[in-house]
């Protein structure tokens, strides 16, 4: 299970993980459930936060997620090289009530093959499952109405799927998704931001399977920021442009 | 595309990311465009398939050179000077959260046929070969004086003003040589001509003391690196601009800048989108650049060029003890020119080429018709070289402020090896939007949860 850890002065790995996905899919509202186990719905667009960070205790080990958004970018195909650069992990997120946003999950794992690096553990999320499960099963979820919540400000109109047989509004098949995620080699859930449903467990599962001993021994312990990483000098001969500022302005001018 | 603006940002050079993420966090609405499919404009760095695209259309990319993805090839040659203004940009805005940087080795200058590292320590000094015993002497006396001075305090004057003596005045008093002028004036000032030497003192006072305080900072060289090329930096900014709000749209051909009868700016066209906003601010192939009057309103004018050789090697640069990247500087006097050659040499350390690839680019200000003659002595220096991409840049620079019509320009990337022109630029460009002076606050936004 995740767990906040808070104050904890143990030694964590920093994991880079991106989100992908078509707009309005709830790539958003998956991390706020993660990270705050909150759920907003219309939520506003991110402004102003560059990443969430999470802890996530597995067994031994201390992951501590550094959880990139896309910020938008992704709207207009815009999102920059930068975005996946040592990305660990990453979250594919779609809605299992609208079938292109599969057909576009799909195009972003196959950009995360070209792109990222090689070794990066991707998941495929269905959200939104809330609305094609019989409310009865939900614990916390009261209805099956809709879930609308906008991502990067990008409701996609038409969308407020609202009363109805939940299962119509199905137009994923969780085996045909499944079997894709299979044949690609992603990790795959259902989940539903809304209720909480499956969301944790997508990063329980990620951690299970990033390397973490290879992360610690490419980092020298610890310390690491595997990710693009705040100029911590995470390798060997980095810099950190926060630090050293007084000792250049006493410096000695020599020759 | 019908929604309205506060501002359009056309292009995705340095400058204009900056500049895109600032007025993002300001609280304007701001819409970033690029007509090419990836971030960078004329600050890009390429991948190989990129760059032979850009350079050699009609070739195939060599095998040999190893994998597309490692490469990330600069298209202008510039370190960040550690302690300049870009560095307090990137520190204020926070935007090191997406970055990585590393020193640059070693800086060295070209002297009567050979190059010498520009020392950075005591130990170094004493063995440097660039000056004798006695004019050692003589330049730690002129360097105490630098460091001693305080304006408000006249006994460190040494009866010279700063704002009235010229550096040759000041040079003359130590008693240094031409050849220590040379030195001091362009491997640590970086003046890339001689014209400093007979103007006040105070800029080329400030400029060596921003050298030796970014020298003082990490140790080897006064440089830092952007791990993954120049072009993450553009990058880091958009990211923060589309964080505080801006839309981006790469691979958007703009066909048109709109103005009202009066010539104000009023939207931009593209293919049969139009887009509205109170100003525009772009890069100069936005407005003109390189056209004639006849192909739409030309808003820049040319005010030289610069050669640039972006030269592949299999080995690091002879003559400097194998380091995995330098700058070097051949003063214009050694090879009898007006302007410095510059040699900004990087490699797979910095992530920016395979394995045992050295990335080095030769660059000067044009000063005949007979670009690539010019920059010979700097190639002469790198050894065999696998292959190299040759390209003469014109530099353009606005028209007019801005002001009165809403369209501000930014100015083309100059030969300098820094980047503190470009915030000079950005400043500039700020201050003509806004009408006020651009001051970073301190950004405060990590959510820990």
């Amino acid at each position: 299970m995740a767990d906040a850890a808070s104050g904890s002065t143990e030694r964590s790995v920093q994991v880079k993980l991106v989100l992908l996905g078509e707009a309005a899919v709830g790539k958003s509202s998956i991390v706020l459930r993660f990270v705050s186990n909150e759920f907003q719905a219309n939520k506003e667009p991110t402004i102003g936060a560059a990443f969430l960070t999470q802890k996530c205790r597995l067994e031994d080990r201390v992951l501590r997620y550094e959880i990139w958004d896309t910020a938008g970018q992704e709207r207009f195909h815009s999102l920059a090289p930068m975005y996946y650069r040592n990305a660990q992990a990453a979250v594919v997120v779609y809605d299992v009530t609208k079938a292109s946003s599969l057909e576009k999950a799909k195009t972003w794992v196959k950009e995360l093959q070209r792109q990222a690096n090689p070794n990066i553990v991707i998941a495929l999320a269905g959200n939104k499952i809330d609305l094609v499960t019989p409310s009865a099963s939900s614990s916390s979820s009261t209805t099956a109405e809709s879930e609308d919540e906008a991502d990067d400000a990008t409701a996609t109109p038409g969308e407020t799927a609202t009363s109805g047989e939940p299962e119509s509004l199905r137009q994923v098949p969780r085996d045909e998704a499944e079997a894709y995620a299979q044949e690609a080699g992603l990790l795959f859930f259902e989940t539903s931001a809304k209720t909480g449903d499956g969301v944790v467990e997508i990063f329980t599962e990620i951690a299970k399977k990033i390397p973490i001993d290879q992360i610690l021994a490419s980092t020298r312990g610890g310390a690491g920021r595997p990710g693009a990483a705040s100029g911590r000098a995470a390798q060997e001969g980095g810099v950190n442009l926060e630090e050293n500022s007084a000792k250049g302005k006493d410096a000695n001018l020599r020759y | 595309m019908d929604e309205e603006y506060d501002v359009i940002v056309l292009g995705t050079g340095l400058t204009e990311c900056i500049l895109s993420g600032l007025l993002s966090v300001e609280g304007k609405k701001v819409l970033h465009m690029d007509r090419n499919d990836y971030y960078g404009g004329d600050s890009a760095s390429l991948n190989l398939t990129q760059l032979y695209r850009k350079f050699r259309p009609d070739q195939a990319v060599p095998t040999e050179l190893g994998r597309d993805r490692d490469y990330a090839v600069d298209l202008i040659p510039k370190f960040i000077i550690a302690s300049g203004e870009l560095t307090r940009i990137l520190v204020h805005t926070d935007v090191t959260r997406y970055l990585e940087f590393k020193q640059i080795a070693g800086s060295y200058v070209y002297r009567e046929g050979k190059i010498s590292k520009v020392p950075s320590t005591e130990m170094e000094a004493v063995k440097s070969p660039l000056m004798g015993l006695f004019e050692k002497r003589r330049a730690k006396k002129f360097f105490e004086f630098l460091q001693s001075w305080k304006d408000d305090d006249p006994a460190t004057h040494q009866g010279i003003d700063l704002d009235k003596n010229t550096m040759a005045q000041v040079y003359e008093k130590f008693g240094l040589e031409p050849g220590t002028q040379d030195f001091i004036g362009h491997a640590m000032a970086l003046y890339l001509d001689d014209d400093y030497k007979t103007k006040p003192a105070r800029p080329a006072y400030e400029r060596i003391v921003l050298y030796t305080s970014s020298m003082a900072r990490y140790g080897k060289s006064p440089y830092i690196y952007p791990l993954y090329g120049l072009g993450e930096l553009p990058q880091a900014f958009a990211r923060l601009s589309a964080i505080y709000g801006g839309t981006y749209m790469l691979d958007k051909p703009i066909d048109e800048i709109i103005t009202d009868d009066d010539g104000k700016f009023v939207g931009v066209r593209s293919g049969s989108e139009t887009v509205k906003a109170k100003q525009v601010v772009g890069d100069p192939s936005y407005f003109g650049a390189g056209k004639s009057a006849d192909g739409g309103k030309v808003r820049v004018v040319e005010e030289g060029k610069v050669i640039r050789a972006i030269c592949f090697l299999k080995h690091p640069i002879p003559g400097t003890d194998d380091s995995d990247s330098a700058q070097i500087i051949i003063p214009q006097n050694q090879v009898g020119r007006r302007n410095d050659i510059y040699i900004a040499m990087v490699s797979s350390t910095h992530n920016v080429c395979a394995k045992d690839v050295y990335v080095a680019i030769v660059s000067t200000i044009v000063e005949t018709d007979r670009p690539e003659q010019e920059i010979a002595p700097g190639l002469q220096l790198l050894g065999p070289i696998y292959d190299k991409f040759i390209s003469v840049s014109s530099l353009y620079t606005p028209t007019s402020t801005g002001e009165s019509d809403g369209v501000f320009i930014t100015r083309s990337y100059d030969a300098t090896s820094h980047f503190e022109t470009v915030v000079d630029d950005v400043n500039h460009v700020w201050k003509r939007m806004l009408g006020k002076d651009l001051v970073l606050k301190k950004r405060d936004v990590e959510v820990e949860a």
